[in-house]
């Protein structure tokens, strides 16, 4: 095979070939922003695991003798209108923001890429019944539907991630349906069916890792609007039942004493935020880090 | 154009694929392309047949037929001896395997997120050809350099080989499934010249070691005359003429032939000059209302009132010369 030889190889040159992993690593944390982001959220996964070992106070503890205090030695960021301890809520608080924001894109993601990879590969009226429900759904302004879901489960927290997993579900089945649209039109898709591939070796070894990155960015960024969405049911009143301490409920009882302790509804607001930048932050280093056109260089 | 059955590797019969024009909120069928119309041919084992014509004549569906990518709307498709067009998917699976692609784009038909290892390899994890890990490393490594790529390449992905090089890996997937049959869809014409030359050979090296017989999409004139044994000319979804590749190039029968052969440049200027074109007039008819009769009645010079009749049949004017036409 004189011919096959003649043929050159590019030159790699300047660009040293390096491992999948080391060249994600310094893309994904080359820049500060998405290393501020992540020591953001390992701070409060960190924060949420350890909250009894954490917090100075019991959060659910009244003690109507020292109702909205300031700062003190005693109370690090003052007391609320009940007399419990700002700094142990807002510690308690990150378990039920953490476990919402994973549990409701668990729930949405999984739901939603199942039936948009169904929808997308197989088409057909069985596609055409999916893709219209979803659409149903999302006519509906997603906090009224996380509402309406919400108030016909009842209380608790397990409703609460229902809720918000049914609200959050439609992008994902939308995305990956039109993902998957796409992409089975590639040439490499007919060849996997040529050497003899069957449909679940087509969807789960071609498909979706092709289909996966932008989910992927949106699954991080879903992290953040999950945790707004609580916040934003308990903030009005919905959702979580009272005593338990959550951002967004937090912020909503400190509104009554804005002028008089500001930091009751501040110091939950400021977690809330922060908490949502870092996963948009890490979000859009993952989608630099995963662009597959990157693959092999630094 | 009788051979012993046994030599005859691949069978096609009166083939047709109707693509439904739907129309519509309740999608009825409002019409059909015709995009393959009533074509016949035979291959040889070991032989190539170049499947030449105009864009939107037909000529890639006719090989996804083969493939089994589309279901044929009538007809056969005797693989070495067997309808495969009636056989069940997974039943025909081991068969079909025997039957390969390589495709136009090189670009296109790589997964990007796989590694040219596993490109490669996927097929023979699929079939179990290798048991042990040890075998399929080894396997592969054998079609890289039977490709003519470099084994330690295994590992890098599609976007890092140039064009020749995704070829040759998409050459080593069609080869992982042991084919012995392959439907070449324009496999040259992405590439550029000085590469397709390369890939011309490889393939013709590797019909000859492995005893590979390739039906050859294409509408590049003088790569067919280079590569094939027989070629055989489509017109919007009919084959209207097919011979040896020496007769066809020295002898074509069929008008259409003659103006197709007249467009291919002769690569010498005093020659060139002298050339005599056949221009047709008009543009190929639709395949959704084709002409009646002779689908390329409309555009032939020396048709008469009867060739708007019938549709002609590929009659046998010397040996291995098949024309479709009633003037000849």
């Amino acid at each position: 095979m004189s011919e096959a030889d003649l043929e050159t190889w590019p030159e790699q040159g300047q660009n040293k070939r390096v491992s999948e992993f080391q060249r994600f690593l310094r893309v994904m944390f080359g820049r500060w922003l998405v290393i501020f982001g992540t020591f953001v959220i390992v701070l409060t996964v960190f924060v949420a695991l350890f909250a009894p070992q954490l917090a100075p106070y019991n959060p659910n503890k009244v003690n109507l003798r020292e109702m909205i205090e300031p700062p003190s030695a005693k109370h690090l960021l003052g007391t609320d209108e009940m007399g419990r301890d700002l700094l142990s809520r807002v510690i308690y608080g990150s378990r039920i923001a953490v476990s919402v924001g994973i549990v409701v894109v668990c729930i949405a993601g999984v739901i939603g890429m199942s039936l948009g990879l169904i929808a997308g590969y197989f088409g057909g009226w069985i596609g055409t019944m999916i893709m219209r429900f979803m659409d149903a759904l999302m006519s509906l302004p997603p906090l009224v539907l996380m509402l309406a879901i919400a108030v016909m489960l009842g209380g608790g927290i397990a409703k609460v991630y229902v809720a918000l997993g049914i609200a959050f579900m439609p992008t994902y089945c939308r995305l990956m349906c039109g993902e998957i649209l796409s992409i089975k039109e590639n040439d490499y898709v007919m060849a996997a069916n040529v050497i003899g591939a069957g449909h679940i070796r087509v969807m789960f070894s071609h498909l979706v890792p092709n289909a996966f990155p932008p989910l992927f960015v949106m699954i991080t960024l879903d992290l953040g609007f999950a945790i707004l969405a609580e916040a934003s049911l308990s903030f009005l009143g919905i959702g979580i039942n009272p005593p338990t301490a959550t951002w967004g409920a937090m912020i909503n009882s400190g509104q009554q004493y804005l002028l008089t302790n500001p930091l009751l509804s501040i110091v939950p607001g400021v977690a809330i935020v922060l908490l949502v930048l870092a996963f948009n932050l890490v979000g859009d280093g993952l989608r630099d880090a995963l662009d597959p056109r990157l693959r092999g260089k630094i | 154009m009788e051979q012993s059955s046994n030599n005859t590797i691949l069978e096609v019969k009166n083939l047709k694929k109707y693509f439904p024009i739907t129309k519509g909120f309740l999608r009825r069928t409002a019409g059909h392309v015709k995009a393959v119309d009533n074509i016949s041919l035979k291959i040889k084992k070991g032989e190539t047949l170049g499947l030449v014509g105009e864009s939107g004549c037909g000529k890639t569906t006719v090989g996804r037929c083969i493939l089994r990518v589309y279901d044929p709307t009538d007809g056969e498709i005797r693989f070495q001896g067997q309808d495969i067009v009636k056989l069940p998917y997974n039943k025909n699976r081991a068969l079909r395997r025997k039957i390969q692609l390589i495709f136009q784009d090189p670009y296109g038909s790589l997964d990007p997120r796989q590694s040219a290892g596993s490109i490669v390899g996927e097929a023979i994890k699929i079939h179990k050809i290798c048991d042990n890990k040890q075998t399929h490393k080894k396997r592969v490594e054998e079609l890289f350099t039977l490709v003519g790529l470099d084994p330690e390449m295994a590992s890098r992905f599609p976007h890092e080989f140039s064009g020749g090089q995704r070829q040759r890996i998409g050459i080593a997937r069609a080869l992982s499934c042991d084919p012995v049959f392959i439907v070449c869809d324009e496999p040259f014409s992405a590439l550029d010249v000085s590469i397709q030359a390369q890939i011309i050979n490889l393939l013709q090296d590797l019909q000859q070691k492995l005893g590979l017989t390739y039906l050859m999409i294409a509408h590049d004139l003088s790569v067919v005359r280079h590569i094939s044994d027989n070629v055989a000319i489509m017109y919007l979804g009919h084959i209207v003429e097919i011979a040896d590749w020496r007769e066809i190039y020295e002898r074509p029968l069929m008008p259409y032939t003659q103006a197709l052969l007249s467009a291919v440049p002769i690569p010498d200027p005093i020659v060139e000059k002298k050339r005599e074109r056949i221009i047709l007039e008009g543009d190929v008819p639709s395949p959704i209302n084709p002409p009646s009769g002779c689908p390329f009645h409309p555009r032939c010079w020396k048709a008469a009132p009867d060739c708007s009749k019938e549709i002609p049949e590929l009659r046998e004017i010397s040996p291995n010369h098949l024309v479709a036409c009633i003037r000849v």
